[in-house]
């Protein structure tokens, strides 16, 4: 039975935006301020960092948050592999559904959660992202994170700290610090999330004619 | 996301498919030990059910609860409906303590369409009359897509009492939406009047004969056998059950004539089956059954309606 062409479409009230929208494109007048290179550094000294404060890679179960921490935090681990040799569990935990601005945002489409096999009991869990700002991500992972378990320990590594936070959170593991005004955006793209090199770029804000 | 789900005619393919995926992540939560989030903390839904149900009424309290939100079932047997108050003063009534979301199921048709206009809260159609039953249409969907994938250009065969079946209706929709394409199979007697034209404008077969659907044509990827409604027939529509079993029935030399031609083939039914009347036991609890995995979805899917109804901005649901 063929099927027909002219099947009308249903009338629909206001469509919800899309619900993954692509990443705005990277503003040209800004600066960036970590390449390719200054980025696959940061990760190595991170990935030496997080073994170093564990003591080796016991109890590592390694978790982006969605979703460029996802990718960060799968560079991590294939580091921390390449130094202890041992499989690291990664994952990704989504948040979306723990976060506090949901009531003053258009709908977000939650992402995937993917807890490793051996799940976070015990475990010392790093929480991964690219930026860190007011910290209230970070706190909606922290109740993510209760809900799945009860890690032994929960640290956080981030490739770039902006400052401006709004809860008492800071991170074990810091890429760059990046002192910022709230006028500006730090754009992050990465390979493998938008399919053009890695760069930290900070955006906007007159800040940037005042330190031209 | 709009502010009511009133039809499975309102949700583009986007928002199906955005609720879709939302559902499946919410499934994940279903195997959590700690089957919580804290998304709709702070919100009220109403279950308002004016005629009976154990899975819509359940899997939308479960899901409401799991959200947060703080639900409260009300039946018609025991409200103020049993004193004669109409549904208007009810619903407003209700809409005055200042609750979110009215889940409604009603046995006229268009009743929620009519709620919709009276009261502020979101209203989500749990079933209304013989007219809709959408968020049934997206746990199927949901099911049928866990099962088959993409469901463009996937052939599924509902067969039973269309005269008087929201599920039917709210399915065509939505199947068509995702690309499906349908076949609905009834008595005669059963087939609503009109049916060849909107079966001409919405794209979807009709036939008659059950067997010559399952042996020649389009091999179905899926069966849906719709539930005879008793409660809905003042008699007449056909002259003994066994007769509707065995024009109609999914018995078992149909379910293996089925499984030979798609050994993949699978078999819904919304539930409560009459089992030896519209479906055999063999047929329920054959591997290709997924009537439980309907049910389970049910939740996942209910808790998707719930989060991008209500989690959003008022200004974003305009």
């Amino acid at each position: 039975m063929p099927r027909p062409d002219s099947a009308p479409t249903s009338p629909t009230f206001s469509s919800a935006p899309p619900a993954q929208n692509p990443s705005p494109p990277l503003d040209p007048t800004g600066r960036d301020v970590l390449g390719a290179t200054d980025i696959a550094r940061c990760l190595r000294r991170i990935a030496h960092e997080i073994l170093e404060h564990n003591k080796g890679a016991d109890d590592l179960v390694v978790l982006g948050i969605p979703s460029r921490g996802v990718e960060l935090a799968h560079r991590l681990v294939a580091l921390i592999e390449e130094v202890e040799g041992a499989r690291i569990p990664v994952g990704a935990i989504d948040v979306t559904m723990y976060r506090d601005d949901l009531r003053s945002q258009p709908t977000r489409a939650p992402r995937h959660t993917d807890i490793p096999g051996g799940g976070i009991d015990g475990k010392v869990v790093v929480l991964v992202d690219d930026v860190l700002y007011s910290g209230r991500s970070v706190r909606a992972a922290l109740d993510a994170l209760s809900d799945l378990g009860r890690p032994k320990a929960v640290r956080l590594a981030v490739l770039v700290d902006r400052g401006h936070r709004e809860l008492p959170i800071r991170a074990d593991h810091v890429g760059k610090n990046l002192p910022t005004s709230h006028a500006e955006k730090v754009q992050v793209r990465l390979s493998g999330h938008d399919g053009i090199p890695d760069v930290v770029r900070i955006a906007g804000g007159e800040p940037q004619a005042v330190r031209a | 996301m709009t502010r009511h789900l009133l039809s499975s005619a309102d949700l583009s393919r986007e928002e199906v498919e955005a609720i879709l995926d939302t559902a499946t992540e919410m499934h994940d939560v279903q195997r959590r030990q700690v089957k919580k989030l804290p998304t709709l903390r702070g919100r009220t839904v109403i279950n308002f059910f004016f005629e009976d149900s154990t899975r819509t009424r359940s899997s939308f309290e479960i899901a409401g609860k799991w959200m947060s939100a703080d639900t409260i079932n009300l039946s018609a047997k025991g409200s103020s409906t049993s004193k004669g108050e109409s549904l208007r003063d009810t619903v407003q009534t209700i809409n005055a303590m200042a609750v979110d979301a009215l889940v409604i199921r009603h046995n006229a048709s268009g009743a929620c369409q009519q709620v919709a206009q009276w009261v502020d809260a979101s209203v989500i159609n749990a079933g209304d009359g013989t007219h809709e039953h959408p968020t049934q249409a997206l746990l199927d969907a949901y099911t049928l897509r866990s099962h088959l994938g993409d469901l463009d250009g996937r052939h599924v065969v509902i067969v039973g009492d269309l005269t008087h079946s929201r599920v039917f209706r709210s399915n065509v929709i939505t199947l068509k939406t995702l690309g499906a394409h349908v076949t609905v199979v009834a008595p005669p007697t059963l087939m609503p009047s009109g049916i060849a034209d909107w079966s001409k404008a919405d794209g979807f077969a009709t036939a008659w004969d059950l067997d010559e659907v399952l042996a020649t044509g389009d091999v179905p990827d899926a069966v849906m056998m719709l539930r005879v409604q008793r409660e809905r027939m003042s008699g007449g529509f056909f002259p003994t059950p066994r007769e509707y079993t065995v024009g109609y029935g999914l018995t078992r030399p149909r379910l293996t004539a089925l499984l030979a031609r798609n050994p993949l083939a699978l078999v819904l039914h919304p539930g409560p089956m009459n089992r030896g009347l519209e479906i055999s036991a063999d047929a329920a609890d054959s591997a290709a059954s997924v009537v439980l995995d309907q049910v389970s979805a049910g939740v996942a899917v209910r808790m998707s309606v719930l989060y991008h109804l209500l989690a959003g901005s008022e200004g974003a649901a305009a």
